[in-house]
């Protein structure tokens, strides 16, 4: 059930992905905008750069809570790509992102407090919508494990449409994207200062970065299962969608936490509730 | 093999001139100069910055902000004083509440003149700085600091929690 194998090839590949798809978003977003824009390889000079710098903590502890943050969101995706139990994925993957939060709140300072809180509002908004996504595939594949639902016949976008535009919806949350990057963002760079990342810096902001990369990769894979009926759509998706945020990010403004957290559950709850709900008729209960 | 050259996140600073250098280095962001292409990043937050920009001169309200962001950034970190306030004062020079240039208070690795400066000579001074930047990274004491030779209070504020 597990394959060891990919999950050793997420672990060693996907920085390289994540980092390069990082990239790319930079240099499309810079065209968008009518500039040239960095290299493609510009997330990597980044974080070489980080990595090269002072590490000047406020606090030790959110050192460890860094590499907590990290080690889980390797795990989060290693586990994914092994074809493990998405719902203990999506375990993990909270987990993860609570590390993050502890890190800004172990800093006493406004702005990372200010984050720290945001953060934990976008977790929020996205998890009903994420667990409702398992218990979709659950429903249109009868499995919670990543391995069945990417080898099966069923065409599960097709099953749930609601859930998928739900998701969607919340993907932009999880990349840092607007109109939902309330918490920190890539392309703004001075609102409430840098949100939870503001009192990180050098190596441990480096760090957070790479985990960024790991965690975009893993949503990747998220969004390709879909489509695994149909690998070469699956990858097609995968791609236009990312192309799709990059677009949204461009053309929208950043909205209050207000609605980001309202929006994204009432879509959960129209879009992933009547969607599951009509499936489970449909479908003669769930055996 | 460095990074620091491909990567400058700068950080800057409106002492106290007529704001026009300030305008000035705004529109090096703008897709007419675009910044970004060398990986130069504006950031709002001292502690993500490797380049301080500072326009304007040294006055006694803001001697307390440039020291505060100067301390709080990570080595190695160089400094670039736009415009003729920034580098010796200027027509202010002689003010009773302006204490001079901005190296009277902090050590200024890059000069670029001007009233106000242009962005292709705040570009130029901005691209002389990261040479000045892999330089102090060379001379960086190899150990990490630790409690023995750092120096919180002067540097980080640890006391304060790090924010102030």
């Amino acid at each position: 059930m597990i394959n060891i194998l990919w999950a050793i090839i997420f672990v060693l590949v996907a920085p390289i992905i994540g980092g390069l798809v990082c990239g790319i978003d930079r240099k499309v977003t810079a065209h968008m905008q009518g500039r040239v824009g960095p290299s493609v390889f510009q997330p990597f000079y980044d974080v070489g750069k980080l990595f090269e710098k002072e590490n000047a903590v406020v606090n030790e502890t959110q050192i460890f809570y860094v590499v907590c943050y990290i080690v889980f969101m390797i795990f989060t995706g290693a586990l994914f790509y092994a074809g493990g139990d998405l719902l203990l994925v999506i375990f993990a993957l909270t987990l993860a992102q609570i590390f993050l939060v502890l890190g800004a709140f172990a800093a006493y300072s406004p702005y990372s407090y200010v984050g720290a809180e945001r953060e934990l509002l976008q977790i929020m908004a996205y998890e009903p919508m994420v667990i409702l996504t398992a218990v979709g595939m659950f429903v249109a594949t009868r499995s919670f494990n990543v391995a069945d639902i990417a080898a099966t016949t069923t065409p599960v976008v097709l099953l749930i449409p609601g859930i998928f535009l739900g998701f969607l919806y919340t993907l932009t949350i999880k990349l840092r994207k607007s109109p939902f990057d309330i918490s920190t963002s890539h392309h703004a760079h001075q609102e409430i200062v840098k949100g939870v990342t503001t009192e990180f810096s050098g190596p441990t902001l480096g760090l957070i970065e790479i985990t960024h990369w790991y965690e975009t990769v893993f949503l990747l894979g998220f969004i390709y299962l879909f489509f695994g009926w149909n690998p070469l759509l699956g990858v097609v998706a995968v791609v236009v969608l990312y192309l799709f945020e990059i677009l949204i990010d461009n053309t929208n403004a950043r909205v209050r936490w207000q609605l980001a957290v309202k929006s994204s559950w009432l879509i959960a709850v129209i879009a992933g509730v009547i969607n599951l709900a009509a499936l489970y008729f449909l479908m003669g209960g769930v055996s | 093999m460095t990074y620091l050259a491909k990567s400058p996140w700068i950080i800057h600073y409106d002492a106290s001139s007529c704001n026009g250098c300030d305008i000035e280095i705004l529109a090096c962001l703008t897709p007419m100069y675009d910044v970004e292409r060398f990986g130069i990043i504006n950031t709002g937050n001292p502690k993500h910055a490797d380049i301080f920009v500072v326009t304007g001169s040294v006055n006694e309200q803001n001697r307390e902000v440039i020291l505060n962001i100067y301390n709080q950034m990570p080595e190695p970190k160089a400094v670039v004083a736009v415009g003729i306030c920034a580098t010796s004062g200027g027509v202010f020079r002689e003010c009773y509440n302006v204490a001079g240039g901005i190296d009277k208070l902090i050590p200024v690795d890059v000069y670029v003149m001007g009233c106000a400066a242009r962005p292709e000579s705040i570009i130029d001074g901005i691209v002389t700085a990261w040479g000045i930047l892999e330089e102090k990274r060379k001379n960086m004491p190899a150990v990490p600091a630790t409690t023995e030779n750092h120096h919180p209070h002067k540097n980080h504020n640890h006391t304060a929690g790090g924010a102030q």
